[in-house]
């Protein structure tokens, strides 16, 4: 095997997207997907009963197109990487014992590794190693935080997190108020455009100064995020509206509602940068397609002299490629493969970038 | 022919069988004693019995479909389907109540019998089955009292023992634990395969919707 250019296929389950991609080194080669998000839309929302269901389903289709796309074979490989957390319980469970079989049958290594710090390992495959001073905005209907990435193999920190649901979530329960049906991100950001986003003044969750502090003496929630008091301020909006017989402006309160979100979000992320010497911000996840979050924070790190770095659409959603990037990094770093033995962990934290053998 | 049976419709159970026509050698088995470890430890089970018995790999895969409680359910048929995938053998699905059917025979019933285990929500999966072993009717999700009137195998009559006396169901001794096991599914699959029937696909049987809800404000409602 090649240690620098290592032949990683690598799993994702942990959402409602079945994933296999593969990678040598930091070269794609596929990045396969299967997505159940049809089977959730008149839910407004993922199931994960239905996310499993689809999961075993699609999992050796996918794994089949994607050997075939990338004319590897099985025997190729130099080494197998899964999503082992966090994420769904029982939709992990599904890509965890497909790979572990994969891994067994096969006798390759298996890696299980963290999805967020996948979500920054995807970028390697965009513009080759990462730079140093790194950071990472991820925002998508499953998470919300903010990392730091010391080092993509050994030492990534969580800096903040969504302490209830995460922004995409909040845009699938906005869009669902509003009638706009699932997902809600780009119907919102969309119909955004057309309407005032000073319209209606949101709040902008976890702001206060009891939670923000100083640099110096940072509050409890100094770079967390909490999106369900904007939530249920603009059920409480629309509602308001209804009473009075009046049209609800839809249209506005999309652009309100966004510009609440995007602002917290951007201005949070760029303060943690600028107190954690962070130069260089990767955004990964779903959300990263809104065009609104590209544009503001895209405009925030300028002028605070942050480079911002975003992996296109495909890779920023949840997707198998990731998960082989960021293998290719661990085996090229000689970290020790996870082995067979290990549980799915729907709560791992970031510092477990991979699972101990 | 070297079969590799797992079932995880219950506890997550592997064994490794050498099978000539009807008759089933025992290489080597096991069954996890904790109830909700499925994908923790079912593949480092079947590394080591193919390790144990010098094999690198079955001719065979047959796996138990359920019915049994999905997350567990779903790792079992994830690792079959994975496993004959890589190494291109062939695959067969086998109703896992089936397993215990083989063992309830072996007490030569006298006539219909059923077997029951733990569906959970005061439920039991059920299958009515002939005196000698073929099924007969299901597998069903029901509450004990529209089980038939017969001797039930399984643990799930002897969770509900008190309430299937009710109807006329009694519990047979000894059989008030049983889970299906591995080594019975194998041996079942084998039989029915050296009887010439046709075994299932790998497709499971949940038996239940994903009980997900609509909400009101999809169905047009606002708030
Ligand atoms: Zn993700």
């Amino acid at each position: 095997m090649s240690l620098s250019a290592p032949l990683v296929l690598g799993i994702e389950s942990s959402c409602d997207e079945t994933g296999v991609g593969i990678v040598r080194g930091t070269d794609l080669l596929v990045n396969a997907v299967a997505s159940s998000m049809e089977e959730h839309v008149r839910f407004g929302g993922v199931i994960p009963e239905i996310a499993s269901r689809a999961h075993l389903d699609a999992f050796v289709p996918t794994l089949e197109a994607a050997l075939e796309e990338a004319g590897v074979k099985l025997a190729d490989i130099d080494a197998i990487a899964v999503t082992s957390g966090p994420g769904l319980s029982g939709a992990l469970m599904v890509g965890v014992a497909a790979a572990k079989s994969l891994a067994l049958a096969t006798g390759k290594p298996l890696y299980a590794i963290n999805h967020l710090v996948a979500h920054v390992g995807v970028g390697v495959l965009d513009g080759g190693q990462l730079p140093e001073k790194l950071g990472a905005l991820l925002v998508s209907g499953g998470h919300t935080e903010i990392l730091q990435v010391n080092s993509l193999t050994d030492d990534v920190r969580l800096l903040g997190a969504t302490i209830d649901d995460a922004a995409g979530e909040a845009y699938d329960k906005v869009a669902r108020l509003l009638g706009l049906g699932y997902p809600g991100g780009p119907v919102i950001d969309a119909l955004a455009k057309e309407g005032d986003p000073k319209a209606i003044r949101f709040p902008r969750g976890l702001t206060l100064p009891k939670f923000v502090g100083s640099a110096e003496e940072p509050g409890k929630h100094r770079h967390d995020f909490s999106f369900s008091g904007l939530k249920t301020a603009v059920a409480r909006c629309v509602e308001q509206y209804q009473k009075r017989g009046e049209e609800v402006p839809v249209a506005d309160i999309a652009a309100s509602f966004q510009e609440a979100v995007v602002d917290v979000i951007t201005s949070k992320a760029v303060r943690a940068c600028k107190e954690h010497g962070i130069e260089n911000l990767l955004l990964g996840g779903g959300v990263a397609a809104n065009s609104r979050l590209r544009a503001l924070l895209a405009a925030r790190c300028a002028s605070a002299g942050i480079t911002l770095r975003v992996p296109p659409r495909e890779l920023c959603t949840d997707n198998g490629a990731m998960v082989a990037a960021l293998g290719a990094q661990l085996v090229a770093a000689g970290i020790t493969p996870t082995g067979l033995g290990f549980s799915t962990d729907s709560g791992q934290p970031v510092s477990l970038i991979s699972l101990a053998a | 022919m070297l079969l590799l049976a797992i079932d995880t419709s219950a506890n997550a159970s592997a064994a490794l069988l050498e099978t000539t026509g009807a008759g089933v050698a025992v290489l080597g088995s096991f069954t996890s004693l904790v109830g909700n470890d499925h994908a923790e430890v079912l593949a480092p089970a079947i590394e080591a019995l193919l390790q144990d018995a010098g094999a690198v790999r079955p001719d065979a895969v047959v796996v138990g479909v359920g019915p049994g409680p999905f997350t567990g359910l779903r790792v079992g048929l994830a690792s079959a389907k994975t496993l004959a995938f890589v190494w291109d053998v062939a695959l067969h699905g086998v109703m896992s109540l089936d397993a215990i059917a083989l063992e309830a025979v072996a007490t030569e019933p006298t006539g219909d019998f059923t077997v029951a285990i733990d569906a959970r929500r005061k439920e039991l999966y059920w299958a009515r089955y002939h005196h000698d072993g073929l099924l007969a009717d299901g597998p069903h999700v029901s509450l004990a009292e529209e089980l038939p009137p017969l001797p039930t195998f399984g643990a799930g009559a002897g969770l509900y023992s008190e309430r299937l006396a009710a109807i006329g169901a009694t519990v047979v001794p000894g059989f008030d634990q049983a889970h299906p096991s591995a080594v019975s599914l194998g041996t079942s699959a084998a039989r029915s395969l050296a009887a010439g029937r046709e075994l299932l696909s790998t497709e499971p049987l949940y038996l239940r919707e994903s009980d997900a809800k609509v909400p009101a404000v999809m169905k047009g409602k606002l708030l």
